[in-house]
């Protein structure tokens, strides 16, 4: 394995995290989106609303690590223009009117969530809902922007077509795979937090809802495939041959398991299901795409960026693996464990 | 101006279109920035104060800071991303040409930005949950990545100033990297020291401005007397300091960049015994409207009037940074708030030594109240001179920007909406902590009222 590959598997590592975790907190804006109107002036009435209660769990679930979650893009983007210029800037040049949307979306869905709750009682309900919509549109056009690079719509030298490259057919079937994978591993997620917390109206509210875009994702992804084998003929041999295969049988299987415990109401392993099938579907493509970052014009180490360079990335993935690491399990584990203190405080 | 119209000329208006918005949605988060940096420290040192002191105020004003820099923090997080965006949007063959040079810069900046945004989680998480020791070195992680993050961005920017640390094939590629020069380059040491000094001055004079304001309105109370001197003996204990790296800044540039040096300065001239020139007008060759001292600027530079300084008619005219008068005044700008900034932070000092309390007039607390505006102004002055002063070049020497730019179209409209973004951003932020701030004062305090904090309890409503 040559330092570029060792660069790419890095560059990979980061849009998993970023696709598993990220993803989840654009989901859980999905839901917060499709909730229905809550009413934050109803204090005194005996229990909130259902809507008031799913957006308590989504907060409870998404506050402390949400800006965290996001940060994987930062390091993803970082990789990309220092490992790899020439990709950075054939992407940039071709897709800059999703990706510039998909910024949008990420101010105002990063700052509509910080503002929600700081907000005096009437801004609360538009800072929400900006938050709701832009949680939609981001994962959206995040999507179109891989369908696109799937497709080999993005030339290696850039300033490819800067419309028609991202609204074909593969790369607006990708965005809206994009955003029901991302409110599938939102669903199971909160499922499995108000599960943990003992709200088992809560748990069903989003095993329910876990369930029906289960099955839009599942049949967005065949539709995906279909469209694979339309416009992306290289990355759909690939998927369809060892050892692409053998990631997309994974995937299936652990989607298929992740039902079957949301069907019977177990939480245990649900979450290591679904997050399985979403990565074992992301790692599929890597497989496939091999040894393409633009199938099929350009190639790992044709985009690679000067070897000293490459090291030295390599270098810092280590040490944030060993500073990041650990501060981020301290903040899962907090979380996790203060969610469940704050609900034994609140019966006293 | 005059250097300015030939190339809006031949690169068209995108040129002009993206060095605005890349200027604006810089000059925002700059101020962000320095928040990011600075303001842990001081909620650490309340918080330091409160626990060792059992000093119920210290501790009040630790908590809700806070909770004031988890908004900031918030607001700096998308406006950085944006710009992550904006270097490839705004100026792709920049990044293809030179990405794998100064890009490790960035790389080591998101391992600091991470770690600063998991444990601003953990320290707002933390209260009444994690020991109070626990909890003060949880905010020890927060204040060493502010400084590694600013030092990190701005070895990238000196970078861009004294581009070192890499060769250039026959083709022109980037070869033969060297990192620890591309990070150490010469640029690097002045710059980040100016760079983390300002980040203090800003955060702590505008801090300490706010307290001033609530003082003057007759809030005298431990609360607001702690809110105003923590900040501000900060900020004072940086001011000296930075006059001095300010100045060795200066000497360097003027070594390194002569042509920034001499748009700074309005020299046209080159020669010795070159007068320093305060304020005034740069056209047609001359400075008219300026005050004058002769010999100061050649003894500033080398510490004799026979220092030879050149001037920008040795350079040439493509080479020349545009809108000298802008350049320069921003310089002026800078230095002059900077000095009374730094004649605030002897005011307090002399209070303090001879009677251990702040001044006791009205007009010194008037003075901190408009400090805060006029850090953020040398702030933007100080930025405005090494952006423009680097013009024409992106990389000094090396790349044009507009070489660098993107062909996209549509950016003035971009522009146009990015300003109504970010002003609704920073209404909204503003709007946000001044409610908290009533809400703090009415005794009200309330856990989930911010990012990152612990859920209200279940049964309450959002």
């Amino acid at each position: 394995m040559s330092t570029a590959d060792v660069c790419v598997v890095i560059l990979w590592i980061g849009v998993t995290l970023y696709a598993i975790f990220g993803g989840a907190d654009f989901g859980a804006g999905v839901w917060d989106l499709l909730a229905g109107k809550s009413q934050p002036e109803s204090g005194g009435a005996d229990a909130p609303p259902l809507a008031t209660r799913v957006r308590n769990q989504i907060d409870r679930s998404i506050g402390p690590v949400w800006e965290a979650n996001h940060v994987w893009l930062i390091f993803v983007l970082v990789v990309l223009w220092t490992g790899f210029p020439s990709l950075f800037s054939a992407i940039m040049t071709t897709l800059y009117i999703p990706l510039a949307l998909a910024a949008l979306g990420i101010v105002l869905r990063g700052s509509g969530f910080a503002f929600r709750h700081a907000l005096p009682g009437p801004a609360q309900w538009p800072a929400t809902r900006v938050f709701g919509v832009a949680s939609l549109l981001t994962p959206f056009f995040m999507g179109t922007v891989v369908g696109a690079i799937a497709s080999g719509e993005v030339p290696a030298g850039g300033d490819g077509d800067p419309t028609a490259s991202w609204t074909g057919f593969l790369p607006l079937v990708t965005g809206a795979l994009f955003v029901a994978v991302a409110a599938y591993t939102a669903a199971v997620f909160l499922v499995r937090d108000s599960g943990a917390s003992g709200e088992e109206e809560l748990r069903d509210y989003f095993a329910r809802r876990a369930l029906v875009v289960a099955v839009v994702a599942g049949v967005g992804a065949v539709i995906g495939v279909i469209a694979l084998h339309r416009d992306a003929r290289f990355v759909y041999d690939g998927l369809t041959s060892w050892p692409g295969i053998a990631l997309v049988i994974l995937s299936g299987v652990c989607g298929l398991a992740a039902l079957g415990l949301l069907v019977s109401g177990r939480n245990r392993g649900l979450r290591v299901a679904a997050v399985g099938a979403g990565v074992a579907m992301i790692w599929g493509y890597f497989a496939a795409a091999f040894p393409y970052v633009l199938p099929t014009s350009l190639t790992i180490s044709g985009a690679a960026g000067a070897s000293a360079t490459l090291t030295a990335v390599i270098v810092v993935f280590a040490a944030a693996a060993v500073t990041v690491i650990p501060s981020l399990a301290l903040l899962y584990v907090l979380s996790q464990r203060s969610a469940l203190e704050s609900y034994s405080s609140s019966g006293e | 101006m005059e250097a300015l119209i030939p190339q809006v000329a031949d690169a068209s208006s995108n040129l002009l279109a993206a060095r605005n918005q890349m200027g604006f949605t810089l000059g925002f988060h700059i101020v962000l920035a320095c928040f990011g940096v600075a303001f842990p420290a001081m909620m650490l040192i309340a918080e330091w104060k409160g626990r060792r002191r059992n000093d119920e105020a210290a501790l009040r004003l630790a908590r809700n800071w806070s909770k004031a820099v988890a908004v900031l923090f918030a607001v700096g997080a998308v406006t950085g991303t944006v710009l992550s965006f904006e270097f490839g949007l705004l100026w792709p063959r920049f990044m293809d040409r030179f990405g794998e040079a100064f890009g490790i810069a960035f790389a080591i900046e998101g391992i600091f930005f991470f770690l600063e945004a998991i444990f601003i989680a953990i320290y707002i998480y933390g209260w009444d949950r994690l020991s109070p020791r626990a909890h003060m070195w949880a905010a020890v992680p927060i204040v060493v990545s502010g400084v590694g993050g600013a030092f990190s961005v701005i070895a990238a920017n000196a970078w861009m100033n004294q581009p070192q640390g890499f060769d250039l094939d026959s083709s022109g590629q980037v070869t033969n990297v060297r990192p620890f020069e591309v990070l150490f380059n010469s640029a690097t040491g002045y710059e980040f020291f100016h760079m983390l000094l300002a980040a203090y001055m800003v955060t702590g004079f505008i801090l300490a401005s706010i307290y001033a304001v609530g003082m003057l309105r007759g809030r005298r109370d431990r609360y607001h007397r702690l809110g105003l001197i923590i900040p501000l003996t900060v900020a004072a204990i940086a001011s000296p300091i930075q006059l001095f790296v300010g100045d060795t800044a200066a000497r360097a540039v003027a070594d390194d960049q002569p042509a920034k040096f001499a748009g700074m300065e309005c020299i046209y001239e080159s020669g010795d015994d070159q007068p320093e020139q305060i304020g005034g007008i740069c056209h047609d060759g001359e400075v008219t409207g300026d005050i004058s001292i002769p010999g100061l600027d050649s003894l500033l530079v080398g510490f004799s009037t026979g220092t030879e300084v050149t001037g920008l008619n040795d350079i040439p005219a493509n080479e020349r940074p545009p809108a000298n008068t802008m350049l320069h005044l921003a310089f002026d700008t800078m230095v002059g708030v900077g000095t009374l900034l730094f004649l605030l932070a002897v005011w307090l000092a002399i209070a303090w030594w001879r009677k251990r309390d702040l001044p006791a007039t009205p007009w010194f607390l008037r003075a901190v109240a408009i400090s805060g505006v006029a850090a953020v102004v040398a702030l933007e002055s100080g930025w405005i001179v090494t952006e423009v002063g680097r013009q024409p070049w992106i990389v000094q020497g090396f790349m044009r920007t507009s070489e660098a730019v993107t062909p996209a179209k549509g950016i003035w409209w971009v522009f146009a909406f990015t300003m109504l973004l970010y002003i609704g951003l920073f209404s909204t932020a503003v709007l946000i902590l001044r409610a908290l701030s009533r809400r703090w004062r009415e005794g009200q305090v309330e856990e989930g009222e911010v990012p990152y904090s612990p859920p209200p309890p279940a049964e309450a409503s959002a």
